[in-house]
């Protein structure tokens, strides 16, 4: 099978991460590669090289001789390569271990799982199968997630159908992605919108149908700097931090209650079948029109009047129809 | 689901594909024995995940590599002998020994979606702890900083703090699970959301179960008079009691086949989504999905209570709608109606 091929890239690794200077190509050549013709060895070289840095190898390239524009040469460095001393406690190993069971997706999970055995294998003494605390877990279910998880660890351009609030029908956008984030509870995309060329973020669930990677891998490379997190808080318009303000009828909607910063009991309300009271939400989830609609008569929008007439709108619709 | 794409190797590259991965583990055993001096090999395959068979492979083929020049005492040093017999059998006791790898004594850094996933699992965790947990998360977090790979892609998976578990929530668990060891009744208040109103109940509690990203009390209840399961942030007070439980005690149910137990008392209806409302396929067991040609779906869906359903559509308005039976499409359009007379 592929022994003799995990032992050629080994002894590449080895023979780059052991040199301090560069080591000329031919030198590479005439020594792991010997039975190559020009071709062959070029092609095999590239790829070799390619999935050493698919893994995290830090594979560099160089001029030998600064004076001389002959051949690359290639070294790997050893701070670079290897990863620093961590030492951790025996409390801190013990969260470690807790974090490898935290993803509900397999492919984060399994990514955790190598962090441990790479910081096992560093010395930390982790025991995976510690005490089952109560503990959150991470699901990340929306059926394109991989499509553009895949597309930002190779760069590869992504095509998709997208239904924005407030339009009738999907639109065809193409994203460079940079990353993806969970917030409130759903999972983003931000990128390089291709047709607007300009950053965008897009909720995966409002991603119709498949999503489909496009081109080329490696097509093109996530401007340094950028902060995942902080872009989806500034373009996602639903994620507003304005408080919601809620009339809630008496012993309605427990999970508003819950949810509430304040409430107000005994408030005039829409109408005098029970008395009301007053929610006031400053951390609103990003579903919380649908939340609301879906307690129907019992729960009545005061404030940001952009969601008042978003409801009134959506409930308009259904008595139309 | 899996980002192991079975199409790849069946494209041929099986071979390529596991190489790489021959070579990742290597350059996590070397240094794990170098960490930690004498190893069995039974006890390193577990550490790393594999069976013993494989490390014994990817043994072999550390033994044919080395340092450039390819003599004999450039070569990394296994002690193969002590490990398998002379028939190949492999002997999980044997104490794996590598000398002459000296270069390889430490691990590869953290890739960036090794990186990221650590780091958000460990956020997730934080956000949902006491606080001394959240201190000791915090001080993990700081030594892993400059664990990842250089570049620009470290944050590719990031995740906001959840609002998920609050402490509350946990302490709750606790006070049920002791309930169910000690097989004392507890009486709840719970939030029923299909008729939104709370119901008072006297339940012999079983155990903790987790699902979906919740938590449940899996108990007998004595109003239903059958096994319920009841979501822990729906539960508005509980009281434990001192009274002994009264049915036979069972272990808690496993969820791993889905939570919606076959009613006898269900419809099947089948509902029109739009676009928007597609997700419901993803998040809701149904029984058939039909593409149209518009982009919308029909769906067929088991519905053991219509207030559950009407609550449903009126999530999704106006994107979802019932076209059968006939008889189950007035709730909506009338919960719509009462609930747009609040704004008139």
């Amino acid at each position: 099978m592929s022994a003799q091929k995990t032992e050629r890239l080994l002894n590449l690794l080895i023979m780059l991460l052991v040199s301090t200077r560069f080591v000329p190509k031919s030198r590479i050549r005439e020594i792991l590669y010997a039975d190559a013709g020009d071709e062959a060895f070029d092609k095999m070289f590239d790829r070799d090289k390619e999935e050493l840095r698919s893994l995290g190898v830090p594979v560099e390239v160089g001029q030998i001789d600064v004076y001389f524009d002959d051949e690359p040469g290639y070294r790997i460095q050893p701070d670079e390569f290897a990863l620093p001393q961590i030492d951790l406690a025996a409390d801190e190993a013990a969260v470690v271990g807790l974090a490898t069971r935290v993803w509900d997706h397999q492919r984060l999970a399994r990514a955790t799982t190598e962090a441990v055995r790479k910081l096992s294998a560093a010395g930390a003494e982790i025991d995976l199968s510690a005490l089952d605390i109560a503990q959150p877990r991470l699901p990340a279910d929306e059926p394109t997630f991989d499509v553009f998880f895949e597309a930002i660890l190779d760069r590869s351009v992504v095509e998709f159908d997208y239904w924005r609030t407030g339009t009738d029908a999907p639109a065809r956008r193409r994203l460079q992605p940079w990353g993806v984030t969970r917030y409130s509870g759903r999972w983003y995309v931000v990128g390089l919108d291709l047709d607007r060329d300009d950053e965008r973020v897009f909720r995966l669930s409002r991603v119709q149908g498949e999503a489909r990677k496009v081109g080329r891998p490696g097509a093109y490379s996530i401007p340094e700097g950028t902060d995942i997190s902080a872009a989806t808080r500034r373009l996602a318009p639903d994620l507003s931090t304005e408080p919601v303000v809620l009339l809630v009828r008496d012993g309605a909607a427990l999970p508003l209650r819950r949810a509430a910063e304040t409430v107000e009991a005994g408030v005039p309300g829409p109408d005098g079948a029970s008395t009301w009271d007053r929610l006031t939400l400053t951390r609103a989830s990003v579903g919380i029109a649908d939340e609301v609609l879906g307690f129907g008569d019992a729960v009545c929008v005061e404030s940001p009047s952009s969601l008042r007439d978003q409801v009134v709108a959506r409930l308009r619709a259904v008595v139309a129809r | 689901m899996s980002a192991a794409s079975p199409g790849a190797s069946a494209a041929g590259n099986a071979g390529a594909a596991g190489a790489k991965e021959q070579v990742a583990r290597l350059l996590t055993l070397v240094p794990y024995l170098h960490a930690r001096g004498t190893v069995r090999l039974a006890e390193a395959a577990a550490a790393l995940g594999i069976r013993p068979e494989v490390l014994l492979k990817d043994l072999k083929v550390l033994f044919m590599c080395g340092l450039p020049g390819g003599y004999p005492d450039e070569l990394i040093d296994v002690d193969l002998d002590a490990l398998q017999d002379e028939s190949g059998k492999v002997h999980g006791d044997g104490v794996i020994r590598v000398s002459n790898a000296d270069y390889l004594d430490r691990p590869l850094r953290l890739t960036p979606v090794e990186a990221s996933a650590m780091i958000v699992a460990l956020r997730a965790l934080r956000s949902g702890s006491a606080p001394d947990t959240a201190e000791i998360v915090d001080r993990v977090l700081a030594k892993l900083e400059g664990a990842a790979a250089a570049g620009p892609t470290a944050g590719v998976v990031d995740a906001a703090p959840e609002e998920s578990e609050s402490s509350e929530l946990t302490a709750l668990a606790a006070r049920l699970d002791d309930a169910s060891r000690r097989q004392v009744q507890v009486e709840l208040d719970y939030y029923v959301p299909a008729r939104d109103e709370l119901s008072h109940r006297v339940v012999d509690p079983r155990g903790m179960v987790r699902e979906g990203g919740h938590a449940y009390l899996d108990a007998w209840c004595h109003s239903a008079e059958a096994p319920r399961l009841f979501r822990l942030d729906r539960v508005a007070a509980a009281r434990v009691l001192d009274t002994p439980v009264t049915t036979e005690p069972a272990e808690p149910r496993d969820l791993s086949d889905g939570m919606f137990a076959r009613s006898d008392e269900t419809t099947l209806v089948t509902l029109r989504l739009a676009p928007a409302a597609r997700w419901v396929t993803e998040y809701y067991p149904v029984e058939d999905v039909r593409p149209l040609p518009d982009g919308e779906v029909e769906v067929d869906l088991l519905v053991a209570d219509e207030r559950w359903l009407t609550k449903l559509l009126l999530r999704l308005a106006p994107n979802a709608w019932v076209t059968a039976p006939t008889t189950y499409g007035g709730g909506l359009a009338r919960a719509a109606q009462d609930a747009l007379s609040l704004y008139q």
